[in-house]
């Protein structure tokens, strides 16, 4: 390249300005790229509300149901296993929630709007396996102290019967309790939250 | 080039000068073939690098007859990979050797790269050939597990779930980050689709791109050997290195036998063992994916079970993932970390073969690990292994300039 005469602050210039504005223009040009990798619209919609009866729902009995392809859980509690919750709480990572995700409502003991049904993403927290309910309080194969909760047969972690995380296991926080509200006493509306809540 | 006189020219007479003087094919031929001298005392390690490239050829080919009948949406994912096997013409024989190859191919880097850690052959001037080296691997895990997904069996879901969920480990940004890459609200259609793009275009063509730039830098400085001394530093009247003979005939030669005994074996594994007892095809992923049913024992296939293990091994989730992408990570500073005056296992003294010996141990048993049930005492044991593992590249660092070697020769031993 020949250099007579050159101005070389000013090519140096060009050069770095040209190459900058080319830059910005290859970074726009990106953007359709990446987003189109997002939740498409019909994704999204597919993504809508479900409704639950709580009507059909046999004390004990856990009902599954999908909401944006994640099973989530209905599970119908008695006394006896609300009144139990409270003695685990010095095995637990997280008895008061306070690293754990859920709506407002739901950051209490029993995790849950109303106790006697509790409302959870069944997946995980570690690697979104599904847990095994193993309500039967006693020895397990895997605990020696077993006072009835969820096992994932995946990594080993294991929750109690609020969903709430027990120490010493891979899974780092309690299961996640979506969004979810009351349409009347017998119906559960899982993807929306109360009026006012977030 | 000016005077392309090579022998190959001058022998196929007027119709190489023709083209040689619009492609420069004969120099070309010469400058990587017939006039490219690689050391003569090759061993059988320096069988596996050819074979990877044998192998990448049979991937592409039997990848690109795959994609005539496969259907990548999760509808039909897992009947047209059946169809393959049992109404396609040969169909069954084309996925095996594509299912089953993928294994052989990790066999065989795994060896290549161990080969490397015998002989220094990363050290420099041939660092950048063992980053494209290494850059090769990332692509190819990442190639290797995107395939796995695709008949869309339970363990090809459920291996998805667990494997795009280690990046919502990432602080902040990990559950946008996990929903972009699966572009929807769990593991779908979308995720199937995108994961085909990626595994029959996208990668390939990286991978194809790195070799490329692997072979490059390799001709540039040309082989080592088990000797772990350079061969150029000893030349003939004519420039040619003493210890060298042609890479063609004479390697190629070796390389084409190494195929062959490649391909009996091969070819046994393909038609009575295809399937490697549950481990180049886990039985889980004869059943079709449901997102309501985890298997009850997800495990990865055994080429990842290594870092699987170093995953499980840590309590934490967060410093699981950082762990096991630091047992990867690692691996790209070796040239560096070794700073041993001699490069080949041979003049190196007893410290460095324990020490290789134990790393070697420590990834077999690990990749073992990580495909068991993770009771108490095997989570111990991983821990150890995890130790041994990550020590071997501390140790490296600060005994390799002070650890005994032995006096290097000034020509290739046989």
């Amino acid at each position: 390249m020949p250099t007579d005469g050159v101005n070389k602050k000013r090519r140096r210039f060009l050069v770095a300005a040209t190459s900058a504005v080319g830059a910005v223009g290859a970074g726009f040009a990106a953007v359709p790229f990446i987003k189109s990798w997002n939740p498409s619209a019909r994704a999204q919609a597919v993504g809508a509300p479900v409704q639950v009866s709580l009507g059909d729902i046999e004390p004990g009995q856990l009902v599954k149901v999908l909401w944006r392809g994640q099973t989530i859980g209905v599970l119908r509690r008695s006394e006896a296993v609300l009144d139990r919750l409270p003695e685990v709480d010095p095995y637990l990572r997280d008895p008061d929630s306070n690293e754990s995700e859920q709506p407002g409502f739901a950051k209490n003991e029993s995790r849950a709007m109303k106790p006697e049904y509790f409302v959870a993403n069944m997946h995980c927290t570690h690697l979104g396996c599904i847990p095994e309910m193993i309500p039967e309080v006693g020895p397990q194969p895997f605990d020696e102290h077993w006072w009835g909760g969820f096992f994932c047969p995946c990594h080993k972690s294991k929750y109690d019967l609020a969903g709430r995380v027990y120490k010493n296991v891979p899974a780092p926080l309690n299961l996640v309790i979506p969004p979810y509200s009351y349409l009347d006493e017998q119906t559960i509306v899982v993807g929306v939250n109360p009026k006012g809540e977030s | 080039m000016a005077k392309p006189a090579s022998t190959l020219a001058k022998r196929s007479g007027s119709f190489m000068n023709w083209i040689d003087k619009r492609l420069p094919v004969s120099a070309f031929w010469k400058a990587t073939m017939t006039g490219y001298y690689a050391p003569k005392n090759f061993n059988f390690w320096y069988y596996m690098g050819s074979l990877a490239l044998f192998v990448l050829v049979l991937q592409i080919l039997s990848g690109i007859f795959l994609t005539m009948n496969y259907k990548p949406s999760a509808q039909e994912a897992y009947a047209s990979v059946e169809y393959i096997m049992r109404d396609v013409d040969w169909g069954w024989l084309i996925r095996y050797l594509h299912s089953t190859g993928a294994s052989f191919f990790f066999i065989l880097v795994y060896l290549h790269m161990f080969r490397s850690l015998l002989y220094g052959s990363h050290r420099a001037p041939r660092e950048l050939v063992w980053v494209f080296g290494m850059l090769i691997y990332l692509s190819l895990m990442a190639e290797a597990f995107m395939g796995y997904v695709l008949p869309w069996g339970q363990m090809s879901y459920w291996g998805a779930q667990v494997i795009i969920n280690l990046f919502g480990a990432i602080p902040g940004i990990g559950g946008p980050l996990t929903e972009w890459i699966r572009g929807d609200y769990f593991i779908s259609d979308a995720t199937l689709n995108r994961f085909f793009a990626l595994h029959v275009i996208a990668l390939p063509l990286a991978i194809l791109g790195l070799v490329l730039m692997h072979l490059v830098a390799l001709r540039e400085n040309g082989s080592n050997n088990p000797d772990g001394i350079e061969i150029k530093e000893h030349k003939d009247e004519n420039g040619i290195p003493v210890d060298g003979v042609a890479f063609h005939p004479y390697y190629t030669i070796k390389d084409i036998f190494g195929v062959g005994m490649f391909l009996l074996v091969f070819a046994f594994v393909i038609f009575f063992w295809p399937e490697g007892g549950g481990l180049f095809l886990e039985p889980d992923n004869f059943v079709p994916a449901d997102p309501l049913v985890t298997p009850v024992h997800i495990k990865p296939v055994w080429y990842f079970t290594p870092y699987y293990a170093i995953l499980k091994a840590v309590p934490d989730k967060l410093m699981g993932v950082i762990l096991m992408g630091l047992s990867v990570g690692i691996l790209f500073f070796v040239p560096w970390l070794d700073r041993s005056p001699v490069k080949s296992i041979r003049y190196k003294g007893a410290w460095y073969k324990i020490m290789l010996a134990l790393f070697a141990i420590a990834f077999v048993r690990l990749g073992m690990l990580g495909m068991s049930e993770g009771t108490p005492a095997q989570t111990i044991e991983m821990r150890v292994w995890t130790f041994v593992y990550f020590s071997f590249f501390i140790l490296l660092f600060f005994l390799s300039p002070r650890g005994k070697t032995k006096p290097v020769p000034e020509r290739l031993t046989h």
